[in-house]
């Protein structure tokens, strides 16, 4: 891969001179390349194998206060040419904005640190089976109810990145990716029912994945413990929410902040920011310089440091996810939080988006709850991040007297967004990096559950 | 263009490479192989605060390459498409047939091209590709014509997307057959804000359809009308119920309940696996006899419609559920040969850089013989839902929910104040037991939808005509 990198760095800088050369005042180039395999293991067979290599390059161009960008996958000189065409003919097509324009050169990354996001390991297709099949035969083999599997994946990826704009900037950065998943199927002593649940593990590193044999065995108690599940009363309840699920929590709160959703008047957040919107013990960090960490990234999309930012510090929020663009439409300066696909213009994302751990466990929680819902998965898109409006479906368990008595399913969770983060009434010890968004066990003081 | 137009020069290959690279792949113990060659070219333009600042354009094109052997799938894909590439791809894809290299492949028969059939979506080549000019004028309409609408309307965004997918798959069985398949899809937000509440309403339509039939029935200003009435009917609405009652689902996109409560279970791969709800339950009731629900790949222009699927089997009218008795599933070829059930023409894939599932095309529930108005006035106290955002499914339990996004209650047979959005959520295998009431008026999506299954998206299509649902649970906040 390092060899290629070297000439991608080098095609990106002619295709910068080439969109000069047409009349573009400014202009950025984004390459991306990168590699896969992944098998799928169902019932110890192979039962899918898959292998890619792709790659991808996009181009935008700005024309004053014009812009547009295309992409190609197509790296010929015949299409590059076609492709700086296109992109600056588009640009000449579409209205003066007075807020476009790359960031200042100043403002560029001026080094790029090593966030130890890339492991050189190279997995066989045999060795993928193989964890998978250990995976899947260890959830399997944990009770006589899991009576069939959805399969085990396994997959492993290596990209590079390069980045370079007309301001200065030229960075580029590899980083890996290797996954472990398992589905298991458990059906009740009468064959009545059937539940499906799954655990996996993901890393940057291979030598940090969780052996396959734990995947195996988690992934087939959290089925098993969905047996059995019922509909409860509709009622206004305490809920917790597992990591799992609270990681969702954190998704909206990103949306509600980015500099996007704010300056088109379409966040639940507007106006809030200085304004305590949840308890003083809740913080929310975004840190993408954290080492080794799936949503770490050494620069962002437009070329900009990336970088620690408190967004909720002692309930208050105290700053938004902000691009350049977005920024400038705020009046705030950019966050580094700038992110993008290839060909398209930057938008905004957060990078390790994380609550603090607070100091019970989880199991404390749970004893905290007279009667309540442990939620442990959520399901469908009612989530309005306008009005903050949110009603999902949900399954987990029904707590009663500090204890979980049995599964729930098939009932809703309903409540206010701007509402459940004033009412965060515990948040967990529990914290793992297992994604981008990373939760403890959070609790909410009080959501409707409609069930019966 | 029409589907027979396309062929391997398309893609700047010749059929002696192809065939090297099928012949190749096909060893012993292979059942079946396929190469599926894609060039897609995709243009995006935007327009938010009254200018059209963005616009995108973006070339793709590829070819995968699968074997299948047994219950097994190797794959394969490259975005080269030279005779190089294809061989290290079909060395990939045969590696799940377990045999050696250097084996003697097993001879490939004679191509054919399939007789000349129909085109569902004929479209003027002039009409396919329209100047930016054009396009952004029709987004500055839209802006002007939902600002108009009520001056609470305060931000209105709008994005215009059309693509051209020209795939041509050919097969160990000799098969070799390409489609054009446009596709294109206008979307509305707008945001009104009354100095007390602010709210969100989105509309859109589409289909294989070209850049003219957003100036037919004055379609494009019709969208921005609807998603700025939405959000100024909810500025008003008031919280949702929460619990079971009964309520009426409007036709059209409402048919989303469909996609999501046996859709999905419905589709092959999870019977085979017998990891769905609907496992082992053909030939019983699913469904009140009122209901009969179909996918349909074969109507003209709609957005789920294919002239053939990506296995190169013409797509066709399938018989789910037939007076409530559940009759079918739909299928891919992996999955028809395993079960020994009928090809349906729903083998379909994002693009060459995914593997073939068994998907839905345009899924509906034919019309019923009630009076709509009569089917509201039924209900004491319930729920009348008629816009929704999206839903979801988990097929082993068979659990499902979908979000509405615009509705109101019903209160002594009348339609009274519009209230939040609510998830729904209920038993795929159950809940259309409970539907007492279909209405006459059936009616189609405007061609928005997008399906999600194994992180692929496809276009798909939904219909639905009014239906009286006499319980199922809504997640409002009200208790």
């Amino acid at each position: 891969m390092e060899p290629s990198s070297e000439t991608f760095t080098t095609l990106a800088e002619t295709l910068i001179d080439r969109a000069k050369a047409q009349g573009a005042t400014d202009a950025d180039v984004l390459v991306a390349e990168g590699d896969s395999v992944s098998v799928q293991v169902r019932l110890a067979s192979v039962d899918r194998l898959s292998k890619a290599r792709e790659k991808s390059l996009g181009l935008r161009v700005f024309f004053g206060k014009r812009s547009a960008s295309a992409s190609t996958s197509d790296f010929s000189n015949e299409s590059l040419d076609q492709l700086v065409a296109d992109t600056c003919e588009l640009a000449k097509a579409v209205a003066e904005d007075e807020t476009s324009g790359l960031p200042d050169a100043a403002a560029m990354a001026t080094d790029v640190p090593d966030l130890d996001l890339f492991d050189p390991t190279t997995l066989t297709v045999d060795q993928e089976i193989h964890l998978a099949q250990r995976a899947e035969h260890a959830a399997l083999n944990v009770d006589a109810r899991i009576t069939n599997s959805d399969g085990a994946d396994c997959t492993s990826a290596h990209g590079v990145v390069v980045l370079a704009n007309t301001r200065g900037f030229v960075g580029r950065h590899r980083s890996s990716r290797f996954a472990l998943s398992v589905a298991p199927v458990a059906e009740d002593a009468n064959g009545q029912s059937m539940q499906r649940d799954s655990w996996y593990t993901v890393s940057r590193k291979y030598r940090e994945l969780e052996s396959p044999e734990s995947v195996g065995e988690i992934a087939a108690s959290r089925t098993l413990r969905r047996l059995g599940a019922r509909k409860v009363g509709t009622q206004r309840v305490p809920v917790i929410f597992d990591p799992e699920t609270a990681e969702s929590l954190l998704g909206h709160l990103s949306g509600a902040v980015s500099g996007y959703a704010l300056y088109k008047n379409a966040s639940f957040l507007l106006g809030q920011l200085g304004k305590s919107i949840a308890p003083e013990y809740v913080h929310v960090e975004d840190n993408a310089l954290l080492p080794g960490k799936l949503g770490s990234r050494p620069f962002d999309a437009e070329g900009l440091p990336t970088r620690q930012t408190m967004v909720v510090e002692k309930g208050r929020l105290v700053s938004y996810l902000l691009d350049t663009y977005s920024g400038r439409k705020l009046g705030m300066a950019s966050t580094g939080n700038a992110a993008r696909s290839v060909g398209e213009s930057p938008s905004v994302s957060p990078t390790n988006f994380f609550f603090h751990p607070g100091t019970p466990s989880p199991d404390e929680i749970i004893r905290s709850v007279k009667q309540g819902l442990l939620v442990t998965e959520l399901i469908g898109f009612g989530v309005n991040v306008v009005t903050g409006d949110y009603s999902r479906g949900a399954s987990g368990f029904w707590i009663e007297n500090g204890e979980v008595a049995y599964p729930v399913e098939e009932v809703t969770i309903a409540g206010n967004l701007k509402r459940m983060f004033q009412d965060v009434e515990l948040i967990g010890n529990d914290l793992a990096f297992r994604g981008q968004l990373a939760s403890p066990t959070v609790k909410i003081r009080e959501m409707t559950v409609a069930g019966q | 263009m029409s589907q027979h137009d396309v062929d391997l020069e398309r893609f700047s290959l010749q059929e002696r490479e192809v065939a090297q690279a099928l012949a190749r792949v096909n060893v012993r113990d292979v059942d079946y192989a396929d190469i599926y060659f894609e060039s897609t070219i995709a243009e995006a333009v935007s327009m938010e605060e009254g200018i059209v600042k963005r616009a995108v354009k973006s070339i793709s094109q590829g070819a995968g390459v699968r074997a299948t052997a047994g219950e097994k799938t190797g794959f394969a894909y490259s975005d080269e498409l030279s005779r190089r590439d294809l061989e290290i791809a079909a060395d990939t894809a045969r590696y799940i047939a377990n045999s050696p290299q250097g084996e003697t492949p097993v001879g490939v028969p004679v191509t054919h091209r399939p007789a000349k059939t129909r085109n569902l979506y004929p479209l003027d080549p002039s009409n396919a590709d329209v100047p930016t000019r054009e396009r952004v004028d029709l987004l500055t309409l839209i802006d002007q014509e939902a600002r108009r609408y009520d001056p609470r309307i305060t931000k209105v965004m709008a994005s215009l997307n059309a693509e051209s997918k020209t795939m041509m798959v050919a097969t160990t069985d000799g098969l070799r057959v390409g489609d054009v398949q446009p596709l294109s899809r206008l979307q509305v937000t707008c945001i009104a804000e009354d100095g007390h509440h602010r709210q969100v309403g989105t509309f859109g339509g589409g289909g294989r359809v070209g850049f003219s039939f957003y100036h037919e029935e004055a379609r494009a200003r019709s969208y921005a009308r609807e998603a700025a009435r939405q959000a100024i009917v909810n500025l008003d609405a008031v919280d949702a119920p929460a619990g079971i009652m009964p309520v009426v689902l409007g036709g059209g996109w409402p048919g989303i309940l469909l996609h999501e409560a046996i859709g999905h279970g419905l589709e092959a791969d999870f019977n085979r696996k017998k990891t769905s709800a609907f496992s082992q339950l053909i030939g019983q009731r699913v469904a009140s006899e009122e209901c009969t629900i179909v996918d349909d790949g074969t109507l003209p222009f709609r957005r789920g419609s294919l002239n053939i699927d990506d296995e190169g089997i013409p797509t066709t009218r399938t018989v789910l559920i037939e007076g409530g008795i559940l009759r079918g599933y739909i299928t891919d070829r992996l999955n028809a040969r395993l079960m020994g059930i009928p090809l349906t023409g729903n083998g379909r894939r994002e693009d060459f850089r995914s593997l073939v599932l068994p998907r839905m095309t345009n899924t509906f529930m034919l019309a019923g013989t009630s009076e709509p108005a009569e089917i509201i006035r039924s209900v004491n106290k319930g729920l009348y839902a008629v816009s929704f955002g999206g839903g979801q499914v988990d097929i082993t339990n068979g659990k499902f929910v979908f979000s509405a996004s615009e509705a109101y209650l019903i209160e002594g047979g009348n339609v009274t104040k519009p209230v939040k959005g609510a998830t729904l959520i209920g038993h795929g295998p159950d809940v259309l037991k409970r539907v007492s009431m279909v209405g006459h008026d059936l009616q189609l999506d405007s061609g928005v939808g997008t399906c999600g299954k194994e992180g692929q998206s496809v276009p798909v299509g939904v219909g639905l005509p009014t239906i009286r649902i006499d319980e199922i649970t809504v997640g409002g906040t009200s208790a």
